[in-house]
């Protein structure tokens, strides 16, 4: 067992002829939480969709907990054990909290193929330890969706990826469209993951969140990644000198 | 549901933020309905709508018109029961009405007998050879058929991603046209007994209850039924979360077919004829009982209690009109005023603050 839980090798994507991702090799540990940083289009949400099986990279090798993977569905990703919160929530409006958690992986009662018996008692008493684990505070888990604020959405949308044994969650600027409470609510949530060891992708562009939160800041720009800094080795002016290209890296000189 | 009647985290579960479900909406309405008619009984007519008045039989109700109003609406409510969760996954079909009137049509060339009255059948489609057949040919005939035609909407919707309100109205034209050419235009009769047994007396609402019930279930209980409301709550989110959206789209128009189909085999069976013109309208008829119940054409809402009480409604409106002695003009104004303003109201109950 690898103290290393996702590597990614010369990882590329082009869309046409668009190099949206080059060679971006990144490491993550065990219990690690890393920011990714960078301007619009530079790279950050597509390098999560490779490695979240959304999209297949052009080239480059994927490891994920020691075993090379090449995703081609997000579902594959989060059977490996890979949990996302993406930008769009991906949730559906119109059903409770408990469906939503297991919306695509429901518990069942016995099998009928597509008719299969939902356990709606099991599903339901999962999604309160998932909440609790969390934190998350949902004043009642059987309205929808469709009620609720978007702190509370986003809640859900994070409580999903603690409802499952995950090995790695990643969330894509979770708390971006997010007034003061429900950011520091989220904020919370991201911290008891970390007491519980799980390590975390951040994709955020929140300076003083990534500093409160994160071990580690990687800054990818126009498709590359051109800095990856301890958290206590840098500061704010200087994630910006890297993000808007006054600075690169030194172990990156060739890359930008 | 005691696990849900405190929230979680230290937030009291107001009870009375609890959304009040849709369909209760659609019963004060049925209530109000037969109200409405039952005064309007008493003041013009002097007689009730809903109770026995006749001194030869002795019950409460007028169990009669009770039958009635399920009655005619047992048929096209079968074909409303697979159009709701076409709707609810966020599609549409349109299809259903000529299905019907293809099936009809096979179906009963399967079902008829060799000799009427000591005379050759003079309705035949096939010669001796296919007459007199046990009743389970054309029932099977028919139910394949419907699941053919609602497949090719799935495929054609799941695949080509055409709209479904296209693919559907190609299948609306194409099996009126099939439905038409099969017996050039004549009508098929003269079916065996066993297949007249199928849709004689209650037996359409017999048929209707027992579907009605194993949908709700389908749609309330099983993993098929959640799938269809996250489909046509957000399908993007649906396919995020690995559900299998284009296999779903399939099965959710092949059953829908089969439905149109088994409305068909009743149909024909109850008239004891096939007609290619059988089950025109009766598409909208369907999506006019599903709306009037609470189903939202954007997907994701509705029920099929919903519908079964719009179902109630369109029964009701149909024989109120006739105990009023007014013209079956007048029942499609209002039907039509009815379908806009449950969909209206509807609107306006979800805008209202503090309710969804």
């Amino acid at each position: 067992m690898t103290d290393v839980i996702l590597e990614t090798r010369g990882l590329t994507k082009h869309y046409g002829g668009v190099h949206a991702l080059t060679e971006a090799n990144f490491t993550l540990r065990r219990g690690e939480h890393v920011a990714i940083m960078g301007d619009n289009g530079a790279g950050k949400s597509t390098f999560v969709r490779q490695i979240t099986g959304v999209e297949m990279p052009t080239r480059g090798q994927i490891l994920f907990d020691g075993v090379e993977h090449s995703f081609t569905s997000p579902i594959e990703a989060r059977e490996a054990g890979i949990e996302t919160v993406f930008q769009t929530l991906a949730l559906a409006d119109d059903l409770d909290v408990p469906s939503n958690l297991f919306l695509g992986r429901e518990k069942i009662r016995f099998n009928l193929g597509p008719f299969s018996i939902l356990d709606k008692r099991a599903m339901r008493e999962a999604t309160l330890a998932a909440l609790q684990k969390t934190g998350v505070k949902i004043p009642n888990l059987m309205n929808t969706i469709r009620n609720m604020s978007g702190g509370q959405r986003q809640c859900v949308a994070i409580a999903r990826t603690a409802a499952f044994r995950s090995k790695l969650v990643i969330m894509d600027e979770p708390t971006a469209a997010l007034g003061v409470q429900e950011t520091a609510q989220v904020e919370n949530i991201i911290r008891t993951l970390k007491q519980a060891g799980e390590p975390l992708i951040l994709v955020s562009h929140n300076m003083r969140q990534v500093f409160d939160l994160v071990d580690r800041i990687v800054v990818f720009r126009r498709g590359r990644i051109v800095a990856d800094l301890r958290k206590q080795d840098t500061d704010g002016q200087d994630v910006v000198a890297y993000i808007t290209g006054a600075k690169t890296g030194a172990d990156f000189q060739g890359a930008a | 549901m005691a696990k849900t009647s405190h929230g979680v985290g230290g937030l009291a579960y107001d009870a009375k933020k609890r959304t009040r479900p849709p369909e209760l909406n659609v019963l004060a309405a049925l209530v109000l309905i037969i109200l409405a008619f039952e005064v309007l009984g008493r003041l013009f007519l002097g007689d009730s709508f809903l109770f026995n008045t006749r001194d030869n039989v002795n019950t409460l109700f007028n169990e009669q018109r009770l039958q009635i109003i399920i009655l005619q609406v047992a048929i096209v409510g079968i074909i409303a029961l697979g159009v709701t969760q076409v709707i609810i996954s966020g599609g549409i079909d349109l299809s259903s009405g000529s299905i019907v009137g293809l099936t009809a049509m096979v179906t009963m060339s399967f079902a008829q007998v060799a000799m009427v009255n000591g005379n050759p059948n003079p309705k035949a489609i096939f010669g001796p050879g296919w007459m007199d057949l046990p009743v389970i040919v054309p029932v099977a005939v028919g139910l394949s058929l419907g699941l053919a035609a609602g497949l090719i909407n799935g495929l054609l919707i799941a695949y080509t991603r055409i709209p479904p309100f296209i693919a559907t109205l190609g299948m609306m034209v194409a099996a009126r046209g099939a439905a038409k050419w099969w017996s050039k235009g004549n009508p098929i009769s003269f079916p065996t007994d066993a297949y007249a047994a199928i849709g004689k007396g209650m037996m359409p609402v017999v048929i209707f209850v027992c579907l009605a019930v194993l949908f709700h279930l389908i749609m309330t209980q099983t993993k098929y039924g959640r799938h269809c409301y996250a489909i046509g709550s957000n399908e993007a989110a649906a396919r995020m979360s690995g559900i299998n959206v284009t296999g779903h789209k399939v099965l959710v128009y092949t059953i829908a077919g089969a439905l149109a189909a088994l409305a068909a085999i009743v149909l024909s069976s109850k008239n004891l004829t096939a007609q290619a013109g059988m089950g025109v309208m009766y598409e909208l008829d369907a999506i006019a009982m599903a709306v009037i119940g609470g189903i939202s054409l954007q997907g994701g809402r509705g029920s099929i209690i919903g519908t079964c009480l719009g179902a109630l409604i369109f029964g009701v409106i149909i024989s109120g009109f006739t105990f009023l002695k007014l013209d079956a003009y007048y029942q499609e104004m209002v039907k039509g005023v009815i379908i806009v303003g449950a969909v209206v109201l509807d609107q306006w109950r979800q805008n209202m603050p503090g309710r969804g």
